[in-house]
């Protein structure tokens, strides 16, 4: 009996060392917003590829950005892009640079609950920025009245829900803030987590949608998806053309394809406020952190073939999810940028 | 705690007699050496943790110094880091949750170990056991999605409508805040109380009982007079237990706390505590100093502790001297 066992393990050991020898695993860390669809994605590339495994770990953009430069994960992710202090830390590291490869769309909404208002809201930036610095107390302000012809708003207190743990979320709707209103910008800036001029916080989506049902006359902001799949009604915004837009994924895409006429070569780039008559100002890309350089030739070849996938077929699955497709150009782009890892 | 001096195993009147070799072949040597070292991790992790703790927290140490605690500005875009509010906060939630959770779990205690049937008294333990054991993301969705709108509704308006004229109950009531995260902490901290309460109450030998019923008090006077103070020092270690758990409590904490680094004399307004604000954003701190300062929280929470419980010590070693014998339960 001991024998049998014995030699059970041994085969076992050697099993596992062959199996290990052929399946190539690559581990990435990063941003939680992509993570239905990266999931996805690597779950499809892993059944057309079987001997390649893509682990990823949504453990949030800053710890995706810091996992990558410390070289813990083969690439990461994040919601916002890397800023130039993190890049220099990145290359005085590893002596080489990082790329960064949008993947997908997503977009940020206000989302409110005043009693007895069943309409859908309009939202100029100048309201947004002035309710969320505190400026704009009450729902009758001329600023957002004069939006809303027609709707018959409350005299009562603006009650602002955002979210207390950092996220690309926040960084997407600051971002958004810090391009529409000076004040905002010298005062709060955009980031994962900022110092909040009033409101409370609720954790995650859920949270702050959580603190919206219970609180009348709040309002907060959440992921398109989210408010999408949770059927959670929001407003629309007014975009840099001067047009009232509802999100949608075709939206995003607008806003997207505005952006893609001066995308930078290292794709670092806002597009929220995006110009463009149907672009949602409220969108923003999501990136993969790669590194230029791999010491294994395996593991570079295998990223360089998802991200081919991923910017070809992998684009057909994102709608299913809920995010947008990346604008045909931006694609093109991308193809030719997949040729600097080395 | 008298009773350490007496674990060390040479002191036996054979142990010069054997060589450690035959020592080490019985076996008391080996375990003496195993639990030895099992004792000595606990003070390594603890030194290990600190020092981790203050490595890791060089940055705003340097930059902000002592200001780090004095000020109340949290800001990650622009570099101001002040844990004030946290530290504040920390405080309030674990002061509010012992003040309601004290009363109740020594008073349900007492029931349970002196005056309630045992078959009662053992049907409701295996419930506080229970309670006990509840995930504390289970309190706290029992924190949103009950104690808030409850809160918002009834509590918080009935007692400004009482109590306004003090500054603790002004200001607007959105259900979230000081007071709600207190409240959901003393329901996460009340089965610990009981339970420990509840057995040290049981461990008071039936002689002090029975000579305080003798020389005539009644059921009451013996439980109050006698039993409790007698059990003084195992329900103070469970009370400490209680205020350990509040202290670093977070998922239930951040669900109901509103989250804003404020200081309000108001308990009705929204605020953060320590353990909240590192669970929320060390995952997304992109900033060297951010995430260093986060671990300085850290670092602030296990002073916070240690002081609490060097002053939680002094108390116990007080009140027992001043129960002469009596307290050393």
């Amino acid at each position: 009996m001991k024998r049998i066992a014995g030699l059970l393990v041994v085969v076992l050991a050697v099993a596992g060392v062959l199996w290990a020898d052929s399946a190539l695993s690559i581990n990435g860390a990063g941003a939680t917003f992509p993570y239905p669809m990266y999931s996805k994605w690597f779950d499809e590339y892993h059944k057309k590829n079987a001997n390649l495994q893509i682990n990823y770990q949504s453990i949030g953009s800053g710890g995706g950005i810091k996992q990558v430069t410390e070289g813990t994960v083969d690439f990461g992710a994040t919601d916002g892009p890397m800023n130039d202090e993190q890049l220099k830390a990145y290359q005085d590291k590893h002596g080489s640079g990082i790329l960064h490869f949008p993947t997908v769309l997503g977009a940020v909404v206000p989302t409110y609950n005043i009693p007895g208002v069943t309409a859908e809201l309009n939202f100029t930036p100048d309201a947004l920025a002035g309710i969320f610095l505190g400026k704009i107390t009450k729902w009758n302000d001329p600023a957002i009245i004069d939006a809303n012809k027609g709707v018959k708003l409350p005299a009562d207190d603006i009650v602002v829900v955002h979210r207390a743990e950092g996220s690309g979320t926040t960084y997407c709707w600051t971002d958004y803030l810090s391009k529409v209103s000076d004040e905002w910008k010298t005062k709060v800036g955009k980031g994962g987590s900022v110092n909040w001029p009033v409101g409370l916080g609720g954790k995650g989506n859920e949270g702050v949608t959580g603190t919206i049902k219970n609180t009348p006359d709040s309002i907060g902001y959440v992921e398109l998806i989210y408010a999408e799949s949770n059927k959670i009604p929001y407003g629309n915004v007014k975009n840099a053309s001067g047009v009232f837009v509802k999100a949608s994924l075709a939206a995003v895409s607008a806003a997207a394809a505005g952006a893609a006429k001066e995308m930078p070569d290292d794709f670092r780039v806002s597009i929220t406020n995006a110009p463009g008559k149907a672009a949602y100002p409220i969108s923003t890309f999501t990136w993969l952190l790669i590194p230029e350089k791999f010491s294994d030739a395996g593991k570079r070849d295998a990223i360089k073939g998802f991200v081919k996938w991923m910017l070809a077929d992998g684009q057909n699955y994102a709608e299913a999810l809920s995010y947008a497709k990346l604008p045909k150009e931006v694609v093109a782009k991308e193809v030719l940028a997949i040729s600097k890892i080395q | 705690m008298a009773s350490t001096t007496t674990t060390v195993p040479s002191a036996g009147p054979v142990a010069g007699s054997r060589s450690f070799l035959s020592r080490l072949r019985q076996g008391d040597e080996i375990a003496h050496i195993i639990t030895f070292l099992f004792a000595v991790s606990v003070v390594l992790v603890t030194l290990l943790l600190v020092f981790d703790l203050w490595q890791g927290s060089a940055l705003p140490r340097h930059k902000f110094g002592f200001d780090f605690f004095r000020t109340s500005v949290w800001d990650p875009i622009f570099d101001h880091f002040g844990a004030l509010p946290f530290i504040y906060g920390t405080l309030v939630t674990a002061t509010v949750s012992l003040l309601i959770a004290v009363p109740l779990g020594i008073g349900a205690a007492i029931f349970l170990a002196e005056l309630a049937p045992a078959r009662v008294s053992d049907t409701l333990e295996f419930f506080i056991d229970l309670l006990a054991a509840v995930p504390s993301v289970i309190y706290g969705l029992l924190g949103v999605f009950i104690v808030v709108p409850l809160m918002r509704q009834y509590i918080q308006p009935a007692l400004k409508h009482s109590f306004g004229f003090l500054p603790l109950f002004q200001g607007p009531a959105y259900g979230v805040g000081f007071l709600t995260a207190g409240i959901v902490l003393a329901i996460m901290v009340i089965p610990y109380i009981i339970s420990v309460s509840r057995e040290v109450l049981l461990s008071v030998p039936r002689d002090q009982r029975e000579a305080a019923l003798s020389l005539g008090a009644t059921r009451w006077e013996s439980t109050w007079k006698v039993v409790v103070p007698f059990a003084r020092g195992g329900i103070l270690g469970s009370i400490f237990l209680a205020l350990a758990r509040a202290l670093g409590e977070t998922m239930a904490v951040t669900m109901v706390i509103g989250n804003t680094p404020a200081i309000s004399a108001s308990l009705f307004s929204s605020g953060y505590s320590i353990a909240a604000v590192i669970a929320n954003e060390l995952t997304e701190a992109t900033s060297n100093l951010h995430y260093q300062s986060l671990i300085e929280l850290g670092l602030a929470l296990f002073l916070l502790t240690f002081v609490l419980n060097g002053l939680a010590r002094l108390l116990i070693v007080a009140t027992s001297q001043r129960g002469a014998g009596m307290g050393n339960a």
